[in-house]
């Protein structure tokens, strides 16, 4: 596709951008919860990239981590429960000179927005989703979600959750079209920037599920891959993440992975043991929905006026 | 006035015989109702759709209406399976789909029961019978026809039995396909329609397949045209006046999509429902050649968010859809309240509730429109009663979408979707395409939700504008997008949204009074209903009655005079095609009837004890039921009834006319 009527309107003067440019107002999740770090490798991800904060729109739904926009000080769109995904399409649809990121928990992609995510898989549109996957619903103090171990005790499963939990990754992996799946833990800001990183620069739609801890409702949950990082497989590839020697000294369970073969991301999305922690699956081949979809015109008044004037035509009966 | 001839003169014209040019008697008529039946798949649509085409251009009045079975191929020969075209003809224009039919052509006696049964055929009415059946292998067929047509016969109808089959037979292999042009050429002859125009209107409907076919079906046409003029000892004209002015004839559907085109707007989305569809798939087809996008959403609530998102993004979006569609989209509608984003609405309204009537007529949906998703969510319902409104409410609707930040909703109905009336052909103006999407800066300080003390409206910031950035929420929030759950906000942001209401209500002209000013009766109804209303009315008024009526297209603001005309008249009534309790059920009475949507709308707004007279049938209301009912709601006004009244006095007098049009 060629000029969309707002790509002219792109600055093309290189801005440099400071962290204070993309900070608003103080964040009011719990201390030490996850959606802290997330936030602080997406701001630095923006100023490295020198994103203009005007042409930049976070999308989210509802949920602690649905306020995410709030505290970026760019466009956001914070929304109704389960919806951010089909919000985030039609700013995509309209305006693809914007760059466009989705925050979503896991009862806001999982549960009440599970079909949407789906067939964003689908569309693979050129969007960049953040699953904040903290196992439970938060905002709304503790009830199970989809993502929650079995087991998990919360206000509506007090004897203990009663199903399996449902691995957003391996659903992800097994949707047609899927172009992009990678997976990171909060409590590593190095591997959760690159991650984030390589999740913008992918054009499609990028899927990042990050394990994130919520201290309010879950304090212990995490606490088997927190003081075991053996626990934690980095997945490293040429075409995937590079850990550093410093990372490398505490992560020692590092695996190769290519990001390309589908199959073997699979395979590693299905460990119940460890949590693979890098880029499972990447393919920039697959097509961009609003490529396939948005014709190469500019609405203007003559070409409508042309247009309407021979539709009419067909059902016009003249003097 | 051309009009008030067609209304003015009796239902069958006292015939006035022409001298016989060909050795038979022309008979002239201001209108007729005529029908084409058969299975589905069997053409009887595009047959239907060419004659009201045809009889269009030789400058007739005509309102078309499909007869659609509920299954997309129901068995042969079933009851309910009828599938077909209904056009209203007039010497002058035709604005509903008017009474009972004069004329049907059925491919099938089975298909012709069901019409029978549903009392769609006027008693005594000419009916041209496909007989193949008489001769058909299997007994039982052979006896049902037979049966039917007997009983028929004896019933008054004026059955001719047409070999159909056999004539096509000797031209195609397959008449299934084929005959409908027979038909066509038939319906010609009998309406001393031009068959050179018929012989266009094929070229134009086949024109895309190859000259074989069309060949083929101009050959059954003429067929058709010859054996009527053979065989058939009487034909009718209908004087036709051929229009000044350009005219397009085509469906509210298609009209709504053509309007989506000449409004500037360039994404749809949608999800597929009755009778919606075929807005998105005309879209589908044309929509691309401007720019303009198709998005066909995993469901309604993805299809109304993802409209929701493009409207924010600064393309302003229509999302196309029906009842159950309309009633998933609320929470998100309520959302595009929140956030002040311009959204265009189309409900093609179906029979509800649930899954309900998915092709049949209903104006079930008002009060949901009005009041839908939860808290207080001002939004504009407008409603088109036209099929050419069905073009300019998209216009409107964008515009005011985008002017005053606000969902506007536009209710059409599954009547409007389906029907064809031809009307001026629109002329393009520029003024009726959206700007282009602002992307200037916003000036330093400037807020988000900068509420008019005044108007409630705000300037709204769009993504790409610099310092504009804020995040839009659903959340109560301040004049800054911030999130803020105090009182005094609270209430501010609420007024402001309302007050945008009141503030387009100030630009509103007073609709207009169809009829006098003054009188005994006002009648008053919203969207399809309108042609059916004001013929009665006019029927009426030819009689001296002092009856007028009133039809509203914006409904929600109500438009400033409304009151002021209520007050010239002695009795208001509301005539809807939806559900109010019947006053003379035995347990209903003033204190627990449930009102018609908009009669309950307008008492509320002005505190007049207006009554309503409703039917749900699943069909348009005919003129002449909404005639019975005015009269007897005349009589109980004058005290001095027409004919003497039988009904024992009930609780209310506007529960005796209600009563008395059921009867109808
Ligand atoms: C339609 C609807 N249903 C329910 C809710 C209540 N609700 C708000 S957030 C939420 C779950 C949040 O969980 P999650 O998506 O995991 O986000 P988190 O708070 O954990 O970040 C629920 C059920 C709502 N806002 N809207
Ligand atoms: S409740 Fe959990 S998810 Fe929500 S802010 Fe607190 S720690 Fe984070
Ligand atoms: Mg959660």
């Amino acid at each position: 596709m060629t000029t969309n009527a707002t790509e002219c309107l792109l600055q093309l003067c290189d801005e440099q951008f400071q962290l204070e440019d993309y900070q608003s107002g103080v964040p009011r999740w719990c201390s030490g919860c996850g959606d802290n770090a997330i936030l602080a490798a997406v701001q630095r991800l923006c100023r490295d990239e020198a994103l203009r904060p005007e042409k930049t729109v976070f999308v989210s739904g509802i949920g602690c981590s649905s306020r995410f926009p709030h505290y970026m000080k760019t466009y956001g769109f914070h929304g109704i429960h389960g919806r951010a995904l089909p919000v985030a399409e039609g700013v995509k649809m309209a305006r693809p000179d914007l760059t466009v990121f989705v925050n979503t928990g896991d009862g806001d992609c999982c549960s009440i927005g599970a079909a949407h995510w789906i067939h964003a898989i689908r569309y693979n549109m050129n969007l960049t989703v953040f699953l904040h996957d903290n196992q439970i619903y938060g905002l709304t103090k503790k009830q199970a979600s989809p993502t929650s171990p079995i087991g998990t005790k919360s206000n509506t499963t007090p004897r203990g959750s009663y199903l399996e939990a449902l691995n957003p990754v391996s659903v992800t992996l097994g949707v047609q079209n899927v172009s992009f799946v990678a997976q990171a833990v909060d409590w590593i800001p190095e591997v959760l920037f690159d991650i984030v990183k390589a999740a913008y620069h992918h054009r499609g739609l990028s899927f990042v599920r990050i394990v994130q801890r919520c201290p309010e409702w879950l304090p212990k949950s995490f606490d088997p891959w927190l003081h075991d990082p053996n626990r934690v497989q980095i997945l490293a590839h040429a075409n995937g993440l590079h850990p550093s020697a410093a990372l490398s000294r505490t992560y020692k369970n590092q695996l190769e992975h290519d990001p390309s073969n589908i199959h073997r991301a699979r395979e590693l999305a299905g460990d119940s043991v460890n949590i693979p922690v890098g880029i499972l699956y990447r393919n920039p081949e697959v097509p961009c929905y609003e490529d396939l979809i948005r014709p190469d015109l500019l609405r203007t008044p003559e070409l409508t006026r042309s247009v309407l004037d021979s539709e009419m035509d067909k059902y016009t009966i003249w003097p | 006035m051309r009009e008030s001839t067609l209304r003015d003169s009796p239902r069958e014209p006292a015939p006035t015989t022409l001298a016989p040019t060909d050795g038979r008697n022309v008979v002239t008529l201001t209108e007729h109702i005529l029908e084409i039946i058969s299975d589905s798949g069997e053409g009887a649509q595009k047959c239907g759709q060419s004659f009201g085409s045809i009889a269009a251009q030789m400058g007739n009045g005509i309102w078309t209406t499909e007869i659609i079975p509920a299954e997309i191929r129901p068995p042969a020969r079933s009851v309910a399976g009828a599938s077909g075209n209904r056009i209203r003809i007039g010497a002058g224009p035709v604005t509903n789909g008017g009474d009972e039919t004069d004329l049907v052509v059925a491919f099938n006696e089975q298909v012709l029961l069901g019409r029978v049964r549903a009392k769609e055929l006027k008693p005594g009415c000419t009916i041209l019978l496909e007989n193949m059946w008489r001769t058909d292998g299997d007994p039982t067929v052979v006896a049902s026809y037979v049966e039917t047509h007997d009983r028929l016969v004896a019933a008054g109808f004026r059955v001719i039995e047409i070999p159909m089959e056999q004539e096509c037979r000797k031209l195609v292999s397959d008449p299934r396909r084929g005959k409908n042009m027979f038909a066509l050429g038939m319906l010609c002859r009998l309406y001393s329609l031009d068959l050179k125009l018929a012989v266009d209107q094929v070229v134009l409907a086949f024109g895309k397949k190859d000259r074989k076919v069309v060949d083929a079906n101009i050959s059954l046409l003429e067929a058709g045209h010859r054996w009527a003029a053979a065989h058939l000892d009487f034909c009718y004209r209908i004087p036709a006046v051929r229009a000044t002015e350009p005219q397009i004839v085509v469906n509210g559907n298609t009209a709504i999509a053509l309007g989506v085109l000449a409004s500037g707007m360039e994404i749809c989305a949608m999800y597929p429902i009755t009778p919606a569809t075929s807005v998105s798939h005309y879209l589908s087809d044309v929509f691309e050649k401007v720019g303009g996008v198709v998005h066909q959403a995993e469901d309604e609530i993805a299809a109304c968010a993802f409209a929701i998102g493009a409207s924010y993004a600064g393309k302003c979006t229509v999302t196309v859809t029906s009842g159950p569609g309309y009633s998933l989209k609320q929470e998100a509608l309520g959302l595009a309240v929140m956030g002040e984003i311009p959204l265009v609405v189309v409900n093609v309204q179906r029979g509800g509730p649930s899954t309900g009537q998915p092709t049949k007529v209903e104006q079930g949906d008002l009060l949901t429109t009005l009041f839908g998703s939860h808290g207080d969510a001002p939004k504009v319902v407008i409603a088109p009663a036209t099929i050419e409104d069905c073009f300019y409410s998209m216009i409107t609707a964008r515009r005011i979408a985008e002017t005053f930040n606000m969902v506007v909703v536009v209710l059409s109905d599954a009547s409007l979707a389906t029907s064809q009336q031809p009307f001026p052909r629109p002329k393009f103006s520029e003024a009726w395409m959206a700007p282009p999407v602002d992307q200037s800066p916003v000036p330093k300080g400037a807020q988000p939700y900068d509420w008019d003390e005044n108007t409630g409206l705000a300037r709204r910031f769009i993504p790409g504008q610099p310092g504009g950035m804020h995040t839009l929420t659903g959340l109560a929030h301040d004049r800054d997008s911030h999130v803020a759950y105090d009182a005094n906000t609270n209430e501010q942001a609420l007024r402001a949204r309302s007050l945008k209401l009141a503030a387009l209500q100030r630009t509103l002209a007073a609709p207009t009074v169809f009829g006098d000013a003054a009188g005994d009766l006002l009648v008053i109804g919203w969207g399809s209903t309108k042609g059916a209303i004001e013929e009665a009315v006019a029927s009426l008024r030819a009689q001296g009655r002092r009856v007028s009526s009133m039809h509203l297209r914006f409904l929600q603001p109500l438009p400033s005079g409304i009151k002021e005309i209520l007050r010239g008249f002695q009795q208001v009534l509301t005539v809807e095609n939806n559900w109010s309790d019947r006053p003379e059920d035995p347990i209903i009475d003033e204190t627990n009837r449930r009102y018609a949507a908009l009669a309950m709308l307008l008492r509320a707004r002005y505190l007049v004890d207006i009554d309503c007279f409703t039917e749900d049938r699943g069909q348009p209301i005919k003129p002449s039921t909404i005639r019975r009912v005015l009269e007897a709601k005349l009589n109980s006004i004058d005290r001095r009834p027409a004919t003497p009244d039988p009904v024992p006095a009930s609780p209310t007098r506007t529960g005796r006319a209600t009563q008395e049009g059921r009867k109808s």
